[in-house]
């Protein structure tokens, strides 16, 4: 059964992959993008990847096509055709893929529990995580405490973006009542905005305790509370959202994160261990495990939640340019 | 599954990957290029919780009673990666848009023909 | 507390100041803090560099999880000197920083500015300490990330295309990198680079780890612009802000090669890199060809931002063909290169930020008669210029000359005279701006300019010094340089 699932979506995600190559209509190709994305978290459940699949599913089907479908709207729809005949990428597509084909040749079988890759470190965290870490989801064990450091690079490089997207478009908030009234009229999206906004944040809430025991974490949390508030803007205007958080609060929240991530691994120096080793940071190292994991999720959160709205509020608050080619 | 046909997921992966490449290389349009760059990107990602599946595993997530986990230690190398990817997708349609603003065009030709004209 | 965990804080420091810089914003503090943690990140890296001479090769386990099981960083010979020269030249950037950055950034820019130079700094960084394949796959992405958007940051238009362009590359070489590193993990289930060291020659006569293999060093070379997949580099380099291109010129191609070394000697090991999979010949062939054509087309170009990107893409070459080699004369050759090179390209590139200062150009034809207007600026580039032709007394020709006795002691002469070639290219384009700045009438309707303010000159004026030291005494580079590339070949003790 397994398989055959396996099967179904794998040849659901070529169709839209083909699909993509031949849509012209960038906004067919977004929509497209989004389904892509959602087919591989379904893909990466039934691969037993949940926290895989949450997190594809919130950041490659939700916020990146939002962004495709802000930068579409400030750019161009249609695609107009290449002037050279593709015969070189075809050439080097198909040398590559030949390439990866040979190598796959002498690779573990699907599925193998004798593979090498499951035999060496990864029975050991699956063995450790209960009694060193004392939580149930190894994933964010692993995450958030063997290898945490590549979670500390993982949130430099959202803050990267969120600094660059800065740079390049800007960040004007705008002024009340300003806003197209066009939407006063959709009485049922304001509706249910107003109802689901206290929700959605709850939910983060939820999704960042409840990392340790089930899918989700800091950074799931944070795109969800960042999701919050870009359906608020969709249903009641840019303004008005960008009232409940004013931007110099989303600077100093983007900054925090990477800061809090960072002071608990100088602090857990400073009390004479490893940077990032939780275990000095209470008296039981298993308790130092919980605090430190929690603190840096926390951390996780705070950044991704404002650098994610730094980039949307950056795309959607540029004017378009004026004039069509 | 045993012999060869134990890989016909690494080769559909295979497939997809080049399907994201060949449309980076080859399309002029600047936004489908970051789309490209983004299914290329994606699935990689593919590969790697397809390796990381272990037949008849549940979720890592330790539970009473089962004793066979898919390897956690992908999954996480993954979850680090859409990150990077949404980062890259966001800078390259900022860059997309401010692009547009000064060149009034989203084409590689186009640009190409203006940036020689100057 | 400071000494046990240096390796960890060299990478940590500029990691926590890039958001307090952002914080910071337009005000001239975030330039002083940019500027205060580069030369703390220098500092740190002198000592990182006198404790792995004195104690050897530096491991530490973060989070104390010992590998394979957390990420270790591990730093030997070769790795303290790039640490060493990546903390310097960001000191010297940031010192001449602030007159450039005013003069080619907006205001409201700048904060933005020093926090993305932090991140890039932290991720060259963070590469070259990194002893874990995939922590180094998540730094490369910071550096590369933040040095988009730096270059960016150029004053014209065609920065933004330049940067795109260097996105749309540098994303398909991470990707690359990416699936390479995939392959070795299946293959062995570690990632930490001294684990797989051990466990690949169980598997490395399989078809995966040959492909793994080739993806990794495609990827790399994308990223250290190896001919012909340097397409990214001229314009990136010649559109990027002056203090960008110094900067991105003299560090981010360089951590590239280091890169490369890592996977060929410590991962994948000297044997299987060259003679299973022939690796030398085919990086032999590419560096040569890099080394005639860059520095042939860098003659034709009027642009002398776009003539030093070219130059670097012939002085990569140069590199890779002490690499090539595989010996111990060689790799060592590569990294005094290396080193001397990132002096010689940091100095050239801010001597143009100098002249784009005052004339608002850096086109060959406005050079013009400049020489007696900016005597001082003219004269970094004329030794730095020396330097990159390989005249004696300067490092440059320390370079050529550890590079041409590797290559004759494995007995390929032939090489040596294409090497000579190339500096007689090199001879040319740098002939062509010192023709115009020195012995050319000024053209009468040009403005007067000024020299360059001191604080501009003195950093330049630092790398030229080192520089010439270098090639007056270099018996501190080479043997730094020589116990590196015999740890990487395994004939040291690591």
């Amino acid at each position: 059964m397994e398989h055959l699932i396996n099967i179904v979506l794998l040849g659901l995600l070529m169709l839209a992959g083909f699909a993509i190559v031949r849509t012209k209509s960038l906004l067919a190709v977004a929509m497209l993008t989004s389904i892509y994305s959602l087919l591989s978290a379904s893909l990466f459940v039934v691969l037993d990847a949940v926290d895989v699949a949450l997190t594809e599913a919130a950041i490659g089907a939700g916020i990146s096509t939002i962004l495709m479908l802000a930068a579409i709207a400030l750019t161009s729809d249609e695609e107009k055709a290449p002037r050279h005949t593709p015969l070189l990428p075809l050439f080097v597509v198909i040398a590559t893929g030949a390439a990866l084909i040979y190598g796959t040749l002498d690779m573990p079988r699907f599925g193998d529990p004798a593979a090498p890759a499951h035999r060496h470190v990864a029975p050991t965290y699956l063995q450790d995580t209960p009694t060193a870490i004392g939580i149930p989801n190894v994933v964010t064990s692993v995450l958030a405490s063997y290898r945490s450091y590549d979670t500390l690079g993982e949130v430099t490089v959202i803050f990267t973006a969120g600094t660059g997207v800065l740079a390049l478009l800007g960040f004007r908030p705008r002024r009340r009542n300003t806003e197209d009234t066009g939407r006063k009229k959709l009485v049922i999206l304001r509706v249910v905005a107003k109802l689901f906004f206290p929700l959605i944040l709850l939910f983060a809430l939820y999704v960042l305790f409840h990392g340790d025991y089930g899918p989700g974490g800091g950074f799931q949390a944070g795109v969800i509370f960042a999701t919050g508030f870009i359906l608020y803007a969709l249903a009641f205007g840019l303004s008005n959202s960008q009232q409940l958080i004013p931007h110099q609060l989303l600077y100093v929240m983007a900054a925090a994160g990477v800061l809090i991530y960072g002071l608990v691994g100088i602090a857990s120096m400073l009390l004479g261990g490893k940077f990032l080793e939780y275990q000095v940071l209470a008296n039981d190292p298993v308790t130092g495990q919980h605090v430190g994991i929690l603190l840096i999720e926390t951390g996780v959160a705070i950044t991704v939640a404002a650098v994610v709205l730094i980039i949307y509020y950056g795309f959607v608050s540029r004017r378009p340019a004026p004039g069509d080619i | 599954m045993q012999g060869p046909l134990g890989l016909y997921n690494y080769w559909i992966v295979i497939v997809l990957m080049m399907t994201g490449f060949y449309i980076v290389i080859a399309r002029p349009n600047l936004i489908k290029k970051i789309v490209g760059l983004f299914v290329f990107q994606t699935s990689v990602f593919i590969f790697f919780i397809t390796m990381a599946k272990v037949e008849d595993g549940t979720a890592p997530i330790i539970q009473e009673g089962v004793n066979l986990y898919s390897n956690p230690l992908p999954h996480v190398l993954i979850l680090t990666a859409i990150v990077v990817s949404l980062a890259t997708t966001a800078l390259g349609l900022a860059l997309v848009v401010r692009i547009r603003e000064s060149y009034g065009t989203i084409n590689e030709d186009d640009i190409h023909v203006q940036d020689e004209a100057s | 507390m400071l000494t046990e965990n240096l390796v960890a804080l060299q990478v940590v420091v500029p990691l926590i100041f890039a958001p307090v810089c952002l914080l910071l914003g337009k005000s001239r503090h975030a330039w002083a803090c940019a500027l205060t943690v580069s030369w703390l990140a220098l500092g740190i890296a002198t000592l990182l560099v006198t404790r792995v001479a004195t104690i050897g090769t530096q491991s530490y386990a973060i989070g104390a999880w010992a590998a394979p099981i957390g990420i270790e960083y591990r730093v030997d010979m070769a790795g303290a000197l790039i640490i060493f020269i990546i903390a310097a030249i960001g000191a010297m950037v940031m010192s001449y920083a602030r007159r450039s950055i005013e003069h080619e950034i907006a205001a409201e820019n700048s904060g933005y500015f020093y926090a993305c130079y932090l991140l890039c700094l932290t991720g060259l960084l963070g590469i070259a300490a990194t002893g874990d394949a995939f922590n180094m796959f998540v730094f490369l992405e910071i550096s590369s990330l933040s040095s988009y958007v730096l270059i960016s940051l150029g004053t014209t238009r065609r920065a933004l295309t330049a940067a795109f362009q260097y996105l749309v590359m540098g994303t398909i070489g991470a990707t690359f990198i990416l699936i390479g590193v995939g392959m070795l993990y299946m293959m062995t289930g570690t990632l930490n680079m001294m684990d797989l060291a051990q466990r690949l020659p169980g598997v490395d006569d399989t078809r995966t780890i040959r492909v793994a293999f080739a993806f990794v060093t495609i990827g790399v070379s994308i990223k250290l612009a190896l001919f012909p997949l340097h397409l990214w580099l001229p314009n990136a380099y010649t559109f990027a802000p002056s203090v960008v291109s110094a900067f991105v010129a003299a560090t981010a191609t360089k951590v590239g090669i280091y890169v490369l070394l890592r996977f060929f000697f410590t991962v994948f090991g000297i044997h299987f890199s060259f003679v299973a999979m022939h690796v030398g010949e085919i990086l032999m062939v590419l560096a040569v060809v890099a080394m005639l054509v860059a520095s042939l087309v860098a003659i034709f170009q009027d642009n002398i931002k776009r003539m030093l990107a070219y130059s670097s893409v012939a002085q990569i070459g140069y590199m890779i063909l002490g690499i090539s080699l595989a010996t111990s004369a060689g790799v060592t050759a590569g990294m005094i290169h290396l080193f001397n090179h990132a002096l010689i390209k940091c100095a050239l590139f801010l001597c143009m930020g100098n002249i784009f200062l005052r004339l608002g150009s850096v086109e060959l034809h406005d050079l013009r008669g400049l020489a007696q207007q900016m005597p001082w600026t003219m004269a970094v580039f004329v030794i730095g210029g020396l330097s990159l032709i390989g005249v004696p007394l300067t490092s440059g020709f320390i370079s050529k000359w550890y590079l041409v006795s590797a290559v004759l002691d494995a007995g390929l002469w032939p090489l040596a005279v294409l090497i000579l070639l190339a500096s007689l290219f090199a001879l040319i384009y740098i002939g062509r701006v010192v023709e115009a700045a020195y012995f050319s009438k000024p053209d009468p309707t040009a403005k007067k300019v000024r020299e360059a303010p001191a604080s501009m000159l003195i950093p330049a004026w630092l790398l030229i010094g080192a520089n010439l030291y270098i090639g007056v005494d270099a018996s501190l580079l080479a043997g730094i340089a020589r116990q590196g590339a015999d740890i990487l070949i395994g004939a040291g003790v690591p």
